[in-house]
């Protein structure tokens, strides 16, 4: 019997056996690529690398899986070349938000639609930040400041153009009557440098781009862009926690909800197993211990939005960014 | 006193046999990575990364820095041998290390560079040593103006510099420029100068413009060139090495200058690119041999050399306690630490006083550790100078290609790294200057950033430009650098010629 017609034998019995599992159809038979939207070190980085981390620790997959950054033009390349790898289901790419609003405010040549959505695993949480030493004290304070001085005396910083950052600033523009300068740096961490430096009066980092600076008492959070306080946990200052800070709503600041989901996509064109077997897949990777750890590590929230849930999630936010972009101008014409 | 108290601690730490064994494997790894093609610092850490996981933090950072080290001096052979920078920073060291190695004097080349890259790695960690407690409070002071001013202060460093007609610099910054506007702009959001190619979206890439403008260039040039063609007969030599090190003090006064230039440009963060093109530029204006200047002149591989290496470690101690990264390599060093349980920032360094400490210990016995493999190599390395041209060349078109390819996986990149050699080909003919285009696309779009988000704190004014005491100066200091060329010719031509006839 040759090496083949034994595997094939093999391969029989084990059809007739276990049909249910050969039923579950589609597994990967050559190396992964995962490709994170985002330079090593990021928070989109981060995350594909806990997730590669997970599967390789537990064997989830048989096969090798190697993370590639293609973080160019804020995440357009790594969506673009996951577009043009239509029905390779051996490409996975990590994203945010930024994979349906980027290409309503930027001339990129991609849209989410020309991807196959698997997920959104996480979503990062968003709060407001001024220096250390401002006077503010509450969110009240702030914005009573905020205009007593002419309009645009006010220097918000944060990661990118027209993307999240800016879009929350325009929606405190607008629930709080006030009107910021936007001055856009190439990531929250340079943000959170200029806030430090007092170069600018605030910003709107995730927890996990400012705990550094929130230790060292260089800046602090005035309130949480979240429905309800942010997890119980240890303290990161001498007297406080993620907990103690109030949600904006609670604090007077009418947004009760902005959060960054951390995405999962294929390309385009393949087929229902194999976009099947990566949402069993990470849903796999989502009930580790090491999983929790990695949410809790970066203070993001928890949440699994798979098929028409995760639709619906798109379909909301495009529809409120979108109504926050045109008032801006920032739609693109064509 | 009591920093040097906590070096001594630090030194407990790293000198275990553990720590040694490391940072030897680290290093050695380093310059296997740094020579190798299309491998680099930044992905030879990320490829460590994985291992460092169970580590205790300190000896998973002696480990990726110690290989961080090897991979700078690594970097240092290809740009002195073949005219390919590995890294940004390294892009000065080829406009007098490659003529000198071409000239029949490899050893000498990477002796000299090795020496004052050492001087300069440790005159930025003796900096540290002294100052870690206030080093990152400096870094505070820059917002876009100072960033801006900066740029500025390396750009006017080195452009005002003369040696080409300024029109012809002029069109090789103005193309640099254009290079570096390729892609997403931060500022705007929106898609620039793609012409229609999609993947163009994510900008012109360091390393594609650099193979390709100096090693494929240099390539077409010396098959042009009969005497490159031949074999250069360089002895093997370790008593060269050693008379090279020897004769290094006679340079002291260029390696201090480098070396502060290198600190100061640390610490404020223009960082290492922005210092080797600034010292380089400052020496060829200062030194009285500076006509020498692109033809093999020691000075010429001392100022970049020292001041890169100088601004590489002085900046890693404010890049840990602000957490912005400064380069690639540490960027995803920094992911690390993250992964390691650290959180970049102001309290790493009263949180963790044995890993701030270990590591900066570290500095010192890694850079001697690194310093020694690499001057022990160099004769291996320079021997690589005796393989005939006809093996060579195929083998640096392999480097480029492997190197360009893998960016980012991308056959554009590899196509756009042939354009530029022969971009970099027509420049060497038509004796158009290389650094100012170099310089542009690899500081360019961060000049552009800081300078368009200073324009929107000032709403539109350059009045912001002379604000504040620092910005002032610097940018003041850059003018005067800018136009130095022309004042001095000014009183040259009033002063009545004396001089210029003995």
């Amino acid at each position: 019997m040759s090496q083949k017609s034994k595997f094939a034998a093999v391969a029989f019995v084990l059809a007739i056996g276990l049909p249910g599992a050969v039923r579950a159809a589609w597994q990967p038979a050559k190396p992964i690529e995962f490709i994170a939207t985002a330079g090593p070190g990021g928070g989109t980085d981060n995350f594909a690398r806990a997730v590669q981390n997970i599967i390789t620790k537990y064997k989830l997959v048989e096969q090798p899986i190697v993370v590639v950054n293609k973080a160019g033009g804020s995440g357009a390349e790594g969506y673009t070349y996951t577009k043009s790898m239509a029905g390779d289901p051996y490409k996975i790419v990590f994203g945010t938000s930024n994979a349906w609003t980027q290409p309503m405010v930027s001339k990129v040549a991609y849209n989410y639609t020309d991807l196959t959505p698997i997920a959104a695993m996480v979503q990062d949480e968003f709060l407001l930040w001024v220096k250390q030493d401002a006077p503010y004290q509450n969110v009240q304070d702030f914005f009573k400041a905020v205009a007593a001085k002419p309009a645009g005396d006010f220097k918000m910083g944060g990661a990118q153009s027209k993307d999240t950052d800016e879009t929350l600033t325009r929606m405190i523009d607008k629930a709080a009557k006030v009107k910021f300068v936007y001055i856009p740096f190439k990531s929250g961490a340079e943000a959170a440098v200029q806030l430090a430096g007092g170069h600018i009066d605030a910003h709107v980092n995730n927890p996990s781009e400012s705990i550094g600076q929130w230790k060292g008492s260089t800046q602090r959070p005035l309130c949480a862009f979240s429905p309800q306080r942010l997890p119980d946990g240890p303290k990161v200052t001498a007297t406080q926690n993620w907990h103690d800070i109030l949600t904006c709503v609670e604090s007077g600041l009418n947004i009760p909800q902005f959060q960054q989901p951390r995405t999962v996509w294929l390309p385009g064109k393949v087929t229902a197993d194999q976009a099947a077997f990566y949402v069993d897949l990470m849903k796999k990777v989502q009930a580790t211990p090491e999983w929790k750890e990695y949410i809790e590590r970066t203070s993001q929230t928890d949440t699994f939005l798979t098929g028409d849930a995760f639709s619906k999630f798109i379909k909301d936010d495009i529809e409120r960014t979108h109504k926050i972009a045109a008032d801006e101008g920032w739609l693109i014409s064509n | 006193m009591e920093n040097l108290e906590a070096l001594m601690h630090g030194f407990d730490i790293a000198l275990s046999g553990n720590h040694i064994f490391l940072m030897l494997i680290g290093v050695l790894l380093g310059i296997l990575v740094g020579v190798l093609p299309g491998l680099g610092a930044p992905n030879g850490v990320s490829l460590l990364l994985p291992l460092t996981f169970g580590m205790q933090p300190v000896s998973a950072i002696i480990l990726l820095s110690s290989m961080y080290w090897g991979a700078l001096f690594g970097g240092s052979v290809t740009s002195i041998l073949f005219n390919i920078p590995g890294e940004p920073s390294s892009v000065a060291t080829t406009f007098d290390g490659y003529p000198m190695a071409r000239d029949g004097r490899p050893t000498t080349a990477l002796a000299t560079a090795f020496g004052s890259a050492a001087f300069g790695a440790l005159a930025g960690v003796v900096l540290i040593t002294l100052s870690a407690s206030w080093v990152a409070q400096v870094a505070l002071a820059f917002g876009p103006p100072e960033y801006f001013a900066v740029y500025f202060l390396a750009f006017a460093s080195f452009v005002g510099m003369g040696g080409s007609p300024p029109i012809k610099t002029l069109v090789s910054l103005a193309i640099g420029f254009a290079l570096a506007a390729v892609g997403i702009d931060t500022v705007s959001g929106s898609v620039r100068l793609t012409m229609g190619i999609d993947e163009l979206v994510k900008g012109v890439n360091f390393v594609v413009a650099v193979m390709g403008l100096f090693g494929i260039g240099e390539l077409l040039i010396a098959v042009e060139d009969e005497f490159h063609v031949k074999a250069i007969s360089s002895k093997v030599e370790w008593r060269e090495v050693f008379r090279t090190l020897a004769g290094l003090p006679r340079y002291s006064w260029a390696l201090l200058r480098s070396a502060a230039i290198g600190c100061w440009m640390g610490i404020t963060p223009g960082g290492p690119t922005a210092a080797s093109f600034m010292s380089y530029g400052i020496a060829k204006r200062l030194s009285p041999r500076r006509a020498n200047f692109g033809k093999g002149e020691p000075e010429g591989i001392i100022a970049p050399e020292t001041a890169d290496h100088a601004a590489g470690t002085s900046a890693l101690l404010p890049m840990l306690a602000l957490g912005i990264p400064g380069s690639a390599t540490a960027a995803v060093m920094m992911g690390g630490l993250m992964i390691w349980g650290l959180n970049p920032g102001p309290m790493l360094f009263i949180e963790q006083k044995d890993f701030v400490w270990g590591l900066i210990a570290s500095m010192y016995l890694g850079n001697v550790v690194a310093v020694v493999l690499v001057l022990l190599t160099v004769p291996i390395f320079a021997a690589l100078m005796r393989v005939p041209f006809f093996i060579i060349a195929p083998v640096i078109v392999i480097i480029c290609t492997v190197g360009a390819y893998s960016v980012s996986n991308s056959y554009l990149d590899v196509m756009m790294m042939m354009g530029f050699g022969i971009l970099g080909y027509l420049f060497k003919k038509l004796h158009y200057p290389l650094a100012p285009l170099v310089l542009a696309i690899v500081i360019g779009d961060k000049a552009e950033d800081a300078f368009r988000q200073s324009m929107l704190m000032s709403r539109g004014s350059l009045g912001i430009f002379f604000a504040k005491p620092l910005v002032t100066t610097l940018i003041l200091l850059g003018a005067a650098l800018l136009l130095m060329p022309v004042i001095w010719r000014t009183i040259g031509r009033m002063m009545p010629r004396t001089q210029a006839r003995p």
